[in-house]
Order: structure tokens, then sequence, then C-alpha cells
């Protein structure tokens, strides 16, 4: 599964931990909401970076107590007709000032990289098979957003009407 | 009129270049149908029975004549010549090709028009009262806050992939000729104690297999707060409304199922929260779009032209036209014309390209090239002196246009049905022809009053039957079509959602049915009473007597 992030297909640092490995003291990984909230501590003494993956149902205030330890929020779309996470994604950045890499991961399109970056989203596990080229050209086809207060292209607010 | 500026038209051009490439990819095999099909409902492009169908958003049901000859010449180059007007006050080509249809939106372009959003699970096409800014009933002209929700909707980065589809309608009339409370959101402009203007905010209405009225989720917004008010709602249901149903995934089932206040108590924490500042449009803003708004030059008129009184008196026919067809003008010595799009035996909102050409000639002339498109399917000029009528009058009837039915029994609201809809479950075109034969005797029409007779071709309810005087649903058991009738269904200001009369009847003996409910209500009324009067007064019983005893 390619990432890309700031328009390149990058290498992943990150690790997803599965549920039954003990958790490392080094290396970058993703853990589950559920072990976020049960080894706090241990997260908490890491030496590398911790990330978590929760589903699209979780409401963001879960995370709240744990921020400060976070470097990485995964959110997940099971269906890239399912747009709860661009909902999570916006309240992370605006309501809970999180300012951490945040990763869409799942059925991602690269029709919609465009709206994933100005939610919030700074990288993207692809499908495969969809090449760089196509996925940096459609998060350029809209230049402009009539949004006020979203990231992305060149909002409304700051054109001279 | 709203005009674009530079930014407006370069987002629109950026996204027919967008679709350009996704059609190029979906010919050449790159994307499949399952991954199109939201990108191409997007851009308001359905797969229909026969053919594709593309929808083109007519934002909030206003457009001048230039802008309908568009309409036309896109119905000759790419269609069979004709275009379907629709209850979403939107107008749909039925038989455009794939390839040609980034062709037919940069010819949109060119006019300042677009489809985006007049389909798909996204926030659609915003609605508003079909008078707007010349009725005479109005707090504010509701279309500035419409142009300014267009906008923040468009290609909305948090908003388009709701759970379902989503539909906000607005009006700013004390009388509702949008619908408001069967929408997803509707909104009312009022005047509070101090004079200030603000919205009243309903959430949560819908038609459908499940129809409900919208309950109000606020008394009082002020105008400024509208945007980050709309995104504590959107965001709500965007996080919470249900995705495994999507027969349950519009946001009225979410409203219900928390229960109104639960409802709007979620909507006011998100909103407490919410980033407001930096959602809010700024008052330039909000002045620059409202400047195109502004009232027009109108000349100054004596309130009755004496030349039609005359007119009037001469001519009955002329006279029955303006009694229907004519409603009233803000400004003194004009007049508000609906055009009725209804012929006795016709297609419900269909025009010829002739039509929508003759109709943007006439409002060059006489409407001061405004032109409005009713969800009850119809064309409305709205700033006609009342000097010029007559020969408004005249021209339109060269044009077969001039049918003085509007709010009468064959005025009737029909979605495309299964002549056309992949969806239809039965037949719902015929079906009105059929009754506006039958009902269409103008003596007969006149006699009967005020009845709104609204028929959709399946459940999804596009004809808006449940709020329908008289509601006719399209269903199919076992390969027959059959026809549920409801009665008393209204979307005005005292909106009733229409209640089921009993067991359904064939095509064949639907049109006995209704026309027997009618003649029911002829000999029961009182006092000039209005149908829908009538039955809120004496309820379904002699109704349901009456038919099922004859059939
Ligand atoms: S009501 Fe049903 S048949 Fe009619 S247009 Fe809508 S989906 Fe199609």
């Amino acid at each position: 599964m390619p990432l890309i992030r700031n328009g390149e297909i990058v290498a992943d640092t990150w690790r997803v931990l599965e549920e039954v490995e003990d958790i490392p003291a080094e290396g970058d990984v993703i853990v589950s909401l559920e072990r976020l909230k049960n080894s706090t501590k241990q997260i908490a003494a890491r030496a590398d970076r911790t990330g978590v993956a929760i589903e699209n149902s979780a409401d963001p205030v879960e995370l709240e107590a744990h921020l400060a330890h976070l470097d990485l929020i995964a959110l997940e779309f099971p269906a890239f007709t399912d747009g709860r996470a661009y909902s999570q994604a916006r309240r992370l950045r605006t309501q809970y000032g999180f300012t951490g890499e945040l990763r869409a991961r799942g059925n991602v399109l690269v029709d919609q990289a465009g709206f994933l970056k100005q939610v919030g989203f700074d990288s993207f596990e692809v499908t495969d098979g969809q090449s760089l080229e196509i996925w940096n050209a459609s998060a350029r086809s809209m230049t402009l957003t009539y949004q006020r207060g979203y990231d992305g292209g060149q909002a409304i607010r700051e054109f001279a009407r | 009129m709203y005009r674009y500026d530079e930014f407006d038209a370069t987002f629109v051009r950026q996204r027919v270049d967008q679709f350009r490439g996704q059609v190029e990819r979906r010919v050449n095999g790159e994307l499949s149908e399952e991954e199109f099909r939201p990108l191409r409902l997007m851009n308001g492009l359905y797969l229909q029975l026969h053919a594709y169908m593309l929808r083109v958003a007519v934002p909030y049901g206003t457009l001048n004549s230039a802008q309908m000859r568009k309409l036309a010449f896109i119905a000759d180059t790419y269609d069979r010549g004709y275009g379907h007007f629709t209850t979403r006050q939107n107008i749909q080509y039925n038989w455009p090709r794939l390839p040609d249809v980034p062709d037919i939106l940069e010819h949109l372009a060119e006019v300042e028009m677009h489809a985006i959003q007049t389909s798909g699970n996204c926030i659609r096409n915003v609605t508003a009262d079909h008078w707007a800014g010349v009725a005479a009933d109005e707090a504010e002209d509701p279309r500035p806050h419409a142009e300014l929700m267009r906008q923040w909707s468009s290609l909305h980065p948090e908003f388009s992939f709701l759970p379902r589809k989503f539909k906000i309608a607005v009006t700013g009339a004390s009388a509702d000729r949008a619908a408001i409370r069967y929408h997803d959101i509707g909104l009312r402009l009022k005047k509070n104690g101090q004079g200030e203007v603000g919205f009243e905010v309903f959430a949560g209405g819908g038609m459908g297999r499940t129809p409900m009225l919208a309950p109000r989720v606020r008394d009082w917004l002020a105008k400024e707060d509208l945007l980050p008010y709309l995104e504590a709602i959107m965001r709500v249901y965007n996080l919470h409304g249900r995705r495994d149903n999507k027969y349950k995934a519009r946001i009225k089932i979410l409203v219900h199922a928390l229960g109104a206040e639960e409802f709007t108590a979620q909507v006011e924490r998100e909103y407490a929260r919410i980033d407001a500042p930096h959602i809010e449009p700024e008052q330039q803003e909000l002045k620059r779009i409202a400047a195109y708004f502004a009232p027009p030059d109108y000349d100054a008129l004596p309130g009755d032209d004496p030349a039609l009184a005359l007119r009037l008196e001469k001519h009955e026919d002329f006279a029955g036209w303006v009694e229907r067809n004519v409603s009233a003008h803000r400004a003194p010595g004009y007049g508000i014309v609906n055009i009725s799009l209804k012929p006795i035996g016709g297609i419900p909102g269909d025009a010829s390209s002739d039509q929508m050409r003759a109709v943007a000639d006439l409002a060059e002339t006489f409407s001061l090239d405004e032109i409005r498109i009713s969800h009850e399917q119809n064309l409305v000029l709205p700033n006609v002196a009342k000097r010029d009528l007559f020969a408004l009058w005249q021209s339109l009837g060269e044009h077969s246009l001039a049918d003085a039915n509007i709010g009468l029994a064959s005025d009737i609201i029909a979605c495309p049905g299964l002549d056309y809809c992949g969806l239809a479950t039965a037949r719902s075109i015929p079906i009105a022809q059929d009754i506006s034969r039958r009902l269409g005797d103008p003596a007969r029409q006149r006699e009967i009053g005020d009845m709104k007779i609204k028929i959709s071709g399946c459940i999804n309810a596009c004809g808006h039957h449940h709020a329908g005087h008289i509601g006719i649903l399209g269903l199919e058991k076992r390969g027959e079509e059959y026809y549920q009738i409801t009665l008393g269904g209204s979307g005005d200001e005292r909106a009733s959602v229409g209640e089921i009369i009993g067991p359904g009847f064939s095509a064949e003996n639907l049109t006995d049915a209704v026309e027997t409910i009618v003649d029911t209500y002829m000999g029961l009324r009182e006092n000039g009473e209005t149908f829908l009067e009538a039955y809120r007064r004496v309820g379904p019983d002699p109704f349901k007597e009456a038919v099922y005893a004859t059939h």
C-alpha cells in the first residue's frame, strides 16, 4: 500500500502494532484506541513516536487526554463513500488543536485527494495501482475553494472580491 | 441577479476540466463504474433506464434570458429538442451521451451555470421561493442567502460524502411556497420585535418512504451566523446519520431517532465549539452578494392600469388567465406572471426548445430579463408591468404557453416515472395526462378551485405526493402497476402529510377514483372552502365511502 505525503511516495516508517505484540520501547508504532487507553503510562514513556488508529465511529473526545503523546492519528475510510472521517479530521484539527500527522487509510480514492487535504489530512495510504501523477493532478485540479476556514486551495477569503 | 466574478468563473471551469478528465478515465477503463458513479453523480449525471440523464442546476430557480437560450441550445444539440423542469427547480435532459457531457458543462459555464451537486450524497442545489424578491408578503429576499449557500455548499470538503442526499430550502415570505418543512433543512427569514431579520431554522423534514415534517431547531438565528450553524447541523449528521441502510440514512431518521430536543442539543453543542469566526462570511462579502439582488429599477406606475381593466372586460379568456396566473407584485403597477407548463393532456414540466427561446425573448421584452422555475414545474416571469400583460398573454398563446390553470386540478406535479426513471415502480406521466384530460375542462376546473394533485412513480416521492391535496403514488405488485391515493397533504405554511385512504387502484380505475374524490368534495363543500379546507373539516371518511362504494 503506497504512502503519499507532500505529493510524493514515501517510505512508511510507521508499523501497525498487532494486538498480541508488546509495546516496544523503540520504533514508530500505531496502536489501537483500546491499547492507547490501557497503556497510557507506557506510551508516554516511549522514546520513539506513537500513533493511534481509530474507527470512523469513534468520537475524537476519547483522544483528548492522550494528544500530547500522539504524533499520528490514522482515520479510516471503510468505503470511499463513507465520509465520517472528514468530520473527525476537521474536529481534531480545529477543536482539539492536533498538529501531528493525520493519515487517511482504507478505501482512499485519488479523486478525493483535494477534499482530504482541505480537512487537514497530510498523509494518504492509497490503493495499489493509483499513480502518483494522477493523485497529484487530482489534488491540484481545484485550486479554489468557497469554504472559509478550510485548508487547501486559495480560499475565497483570500480572494479580493 | 447574481453574476459570476473571476473566482466563480474559474471555479466552474476547473470543475469542468476535472470532470472531463474523469470521463476520459472512465471511457478508457481506468475508472470502474462503481468508482465513477459518485463522481458523475456529483456532476449531475445519472444512468437511467434508457440512457444517461443530466440534471442541470438552476440555483434557487432564478435565471436570465441568455441562460434560458443556452438551455434551449443544449436541448437541440445534445438532446431531442426538449427539457424537463423538475420539482427541484432544475432542468433535466434525458438523452445526453457520456462523451458529450463535458462539452455540455462547458456550454453551461459560458452562461454561468453548472450541474454541480444536482445529485449524489451531498448538499444539493438550494431551492427557494420562486417569487423571491417580488412577492408582496416577504420579510427579505432569500436569494442572497441562497447564493451564499450555493457557494458554501459547492464541493464542500467535509460534506461531500454524506450518508445520503441533503436538501436545503429557503423562503423569506410568510406564505411558504418552498415547502421548507419537507426539506432536510428549511429556512425562513423573519423579522423580530426590533425589526431585525433572522432565520427560523427547521431540520429533519423529508418525503420518501417515511415522510416527516421538519421540527423547528432554532427560533432565531442571526443572519451572519447562518454558515457556522449549518456546518454544525451538517457535522452532527455526517458523523451520526445512519449509513447501514439507505432508506434510513436521511437526516429525518436521525432527528426522529434522537428526538428533536436531543438532536437540537447536539447541534447546539457542536455550534458552541465550532470555529465560527473563520466560517462566517465577511460583512462586505454578504453586501457584495446582496447588491446583485437589489430591486431593479421599476417604472413608477399607477397600481391599476386603465387599459388593462378594459381588456379584462372584453376578453374572457384573458381575464381567466390573469385571475389564475398573475399574482400580486410588491411594486405598484406590476404583476408576477406564472407560465403553466401543464397543457391539458401534456407532460408536466416539459418544454420544447422553441418554448424556451420564446420565454427567453419574452423575459427580455417584458420581465427585466428574469425568469424563475417553480418547484411546481412551471415558469415565472417575475417582473411584468400590468400594461404589458395583454401583449404578453397573446405571445404566450402563440407558443402554447397560455394555459390558465395555475393552482388548478390540471396543474399536476408528476415525476418522470417509469417512462424514464431507473428507480420507478410505475408510470406517472400517463397518469397525469389522463387526470388532466378528465378534469381539465376550463370551466370545470375553475369551479373546482385550488387543487394540488401530485404524482410519484415510486416511494422516493420526487413528485411530492405526500404534499399533494390529492397525492398519488405508483407502486407495483406481481408485475402490475397500482396506485395508492393519499389525501390532505400540503407543503405550505400549514404543512401536513397526506393520509392513505385505502387499497390502491389500477391505472384504469385511478382517474375514476380521483374524479369521485373531486365530485365528493364539490358535493360537501361549504361557503367556498377549498378542497384542502373541506378535507380538514370533514376528514377522510366521506371520500373513502364514495371511492370504495363505487369501485
Ligand atoms: S419518485 Fe421514483 S420514479 Fe419518480 S423520479 Fe423519483 S425515483 Fe424516479
